[in-house]
């Protein structure tokens, strides 16, 4: 059994080891693509002609080819983590800008008119009002960002040593070893399936408020909404 | 008092919502903004909580500029309600209650009580308050934003529209616990309406809004519906405002006939007596006293009366706190063309005939014409005709 996951010395790492660091490059650009979402898309709310040149640019971002950035990042990053994870964290501003966005334009008029009428600024308002109501919009983009960053993640493998899982599929196909190849591939796979899971859960937690029965169908409509985008 | 003082309201578009509209607004009532969707209610009534800013004039606050004051301490001390109520979907019952005592300050098991206690006061069952508003039905959910509003206990309550989005039974029911939660509490109440019922219903002075935001009219609403100020308004009062008008005026003051009221145990000598008052019908009532129904004089025998032979007599009304509008609808209810009075508890008190009903309207209209003649010179007397109930 532990020889089915016995790796080739020069990845100088176990299989769980590449697990996480799999689960690191690709979950970390995901959070910092949030962080700068966040703002961005805040902007893009109050501002509304922002929102469609910023949509733009995110999308232009996101048709360049990782390769391109790595050939550029490499001169200020040199063959590290980091310059696998900054394209990634780019690219996810694609989905995230507009879940967020479409998130908190989707909080009634009413509410938002309900809470300025309370004596709410326009900061608590964003923090307690617009913000939970947006959860499951927002929680929805990250399932697509965190599935798509995960799956992304192997082509570290293009700049030596950083592709963590998708290293394993490169020794595989160098050492012609089958069982190297589908521990890459289903591993992959198992853990984007296993991370979509935990942030369903995240979002069950999150969203005690939301009708059980629309709960589902609204959510996989913005999932679904999102990922065409 | 909230003074509006020749206030406009000019969009960025151009678009003039409000134009020198002036009221006064007395402390303690309900002061009923009324008129056709876009006349300005909602900018008026937005502009007094500063989420709408008057393009020129000034609204004073107990005689002091509301831009003195920081605008979130101002709208803290104004409870706001609206249509579809607006309520936080993703905070329980208790803490959309209880938002605005947590916000200032008052800690959180000062708050959620505060907010128990409002839930009861607007007739929610306390098992809702664990309960998110997507459980709660329209009605629930428009108490919950009433209680929202009062949970700080502010002097001011502005309400746009509140009950417009229910059906009319619950809207009904809601109408009739405001009136009471105001009888209970006494606040100063903003209440913007389309409809001319509602405001009748409500308010103890009524603003008629004309569009393009100008004040057509600021009366109590018996001068309303007796005086309209111009066409507008009187068209806008609708075409049935002289029976309306009737609800001002309490049946209290009718002559009730008690001889042709007669119990089913009633002796032949009894029977003898009532038909000799003359009326075309008697009313036959139980041992109790409460109405069965009409019979003519010769058809009742003693110890012979049985209810299934009974004309029916409609629906009573209440003798000390109905209004005439309501005996009215009684006597034309009825296939005898009398209308039964009873007491608070349902038994005859007397019958009344159209031909009296008329005689008294007729009467009130002269008082009401009296009274206008003396107006004329002096100021008016706010909020003197007290509503009875339709
Ligand atoms: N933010 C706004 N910008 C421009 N015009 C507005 C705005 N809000 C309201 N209006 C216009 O002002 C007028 C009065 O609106 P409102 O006060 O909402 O009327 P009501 O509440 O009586 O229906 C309408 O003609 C409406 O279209
Ligand atoms: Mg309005």
């Amino acid at each position: 059994m532990s020889e089915l996951f016995d790796l080739p010395s020069d990845l100088q790492n176990s299989y769980l080891g590449l697990v996480g660091l799999h689960l690191r490059e690709a979950l970390i650009p995901v959070l910092v693509g949030l962080l700068v979402a966040l703002p961005v898309a805040q902007l893009c709310v109050r501002v509304r002609w922002l929102y469609a040149p910023v949509l733009w640019v995110t999308t232009v971002l996101y048709a360049i080819p990782s390769l391109a950035f790595f050939v550029i990042l490499i001169d200020y990053t040199g063959l590290s983590e980091l310059t696998v994870m900054i394209p990634l964290a780019v690219y996810s501003l694609v989905v995230l800008v507009p879940a967020i966005v479409d998130g908190v334009r989707s909080v009634p008029q009413e509410t938002l008119a309900a809470a300025t009428a309370m004596g709410f600024g326009p900061v608590r308002r964003y923090v307690q009002v617009q913000l939970p109501i947006a959860a499951p919009a927002i929680i929805a983009g990250l399932r697509v960002a965190s599935v798509s960053s995960v799956s992304l993640v192997s082509v570290g493998m293009l700049i030596g040593n950083e592709g963590a899982l998708g290293n394993l599929l490169n020794s595989g196909l160098t050492y012609n070893q089958p069982r190297l190849i589908w521990l890459s591939v289903v591993g992959t796979a198992v853990l984007a399936l296993l991370v979509d899971a935990a942030l369903i859960g995240l979002r069950v937690l999150l969203t005690p408020w939301m009708p059980r029965a629309t709960r589902r169908n609204k959510v996989r409509a913005l999932t679904v909404k999102e990922a065409v985008r | 008092m909230i003074r509006i003082d020749s206030v406009t309201k000019r969009y960025p578009d151009g678009t003039v919502a409000v134009d020198r509209l002036s009221l006064e607004i007395p402390d303690r009532s309900i002061t009923v903004l009324v008129g056709p969707s876009g006349c300005g209610k909602t900018t008026t009534l937005r502009m007094i909580n500063r989420m709408v800013e008057p393009s020129e004039g000034t609204i004073l606050i107990d005689g002091v500029d509301s831009r003195q004051q920081p605008v979130n301490t101002l709208r803290r001390s104004m409870g706001y309600v609206i249509q579809n109520a607006g309520l936080f979907q993703h905070r329980t019952i208790l803490d959309n209650i209880a938002t605005v005592p947590r916000m200032l300050g008052w800690g959180k098991e000062k708050s959620r009580a505060r907010a128990r206690e409002l839930m009861e006061r607007v007739g929610l069952d306390g098992t809702l308050a664990k309960r998110y508003p997507y459980q709660l039905s329209g009605g629930q959910q428009q108490r919950v934003g009433v209680a929202r509003a009062l949970a700080a206990d502010p002097p001011v309550l502005l309400m746009d529209e509140p009950f417009s989005a229910v059906d009319p039974v619950v809207r009904k029911g809601l109408q009739d616990e405001l009136l009471r939660i105001q009888d209970e509490l006494g606040k100063t109440i903003v209440f913007v309406t389309h409809d001319i019922d509602e405001a009748v219903k409500l308010g103890t002075t009524v603003a008629v809004l004309r569009t393009g935001g100008k004040l057509a009219q600021f009366a109590p609403p018996a001068e309303l519906l007796s005086r309209p100020a111009d066409d507008f308004v009187e068209d806008f009062l609708g075409a049935d405002r002289g029976i309306r008008r009737l609800s001002f005026f309490p049946a209290a003051g009718l002559e009730l006939l008690t001889t042709p009221v007669v119990a089913v145990d009633a002796t032949a000598e009894r029977i003898a007596e009532a038909g000799a008052a003359d009326t075309p019908y008697l009313l036959v009532t139980d041992a109790d006293g409460r109405p069965l129904g009409w019979s003519e004089p010769r058809d009742l025998t003693a110890g012979a009366i049985t209810a299934d032979r009974l004309l029916p007599y409609g629906r009573p009304f209440v003798a000390g706190t109905d209004s005439l509008r309501s005996a009215l609808d009684c006597a034309v209810l009825s296939p005898t063309g009398w209308a039964v009075a009873v007491d608070a508890s349902g038994r005859a008190t007397g019958v009344v005939s159209q031909q009296v009903i008329a005689e008294a309207i007729r009467g009130a209209h002269a008082r009401i014409g009296a009274d206008a003649a003396r107006d004329a010179d002096t100021e008016p007397d706010d909020g003197k005709a007290r509503k009875v109930a339709p």
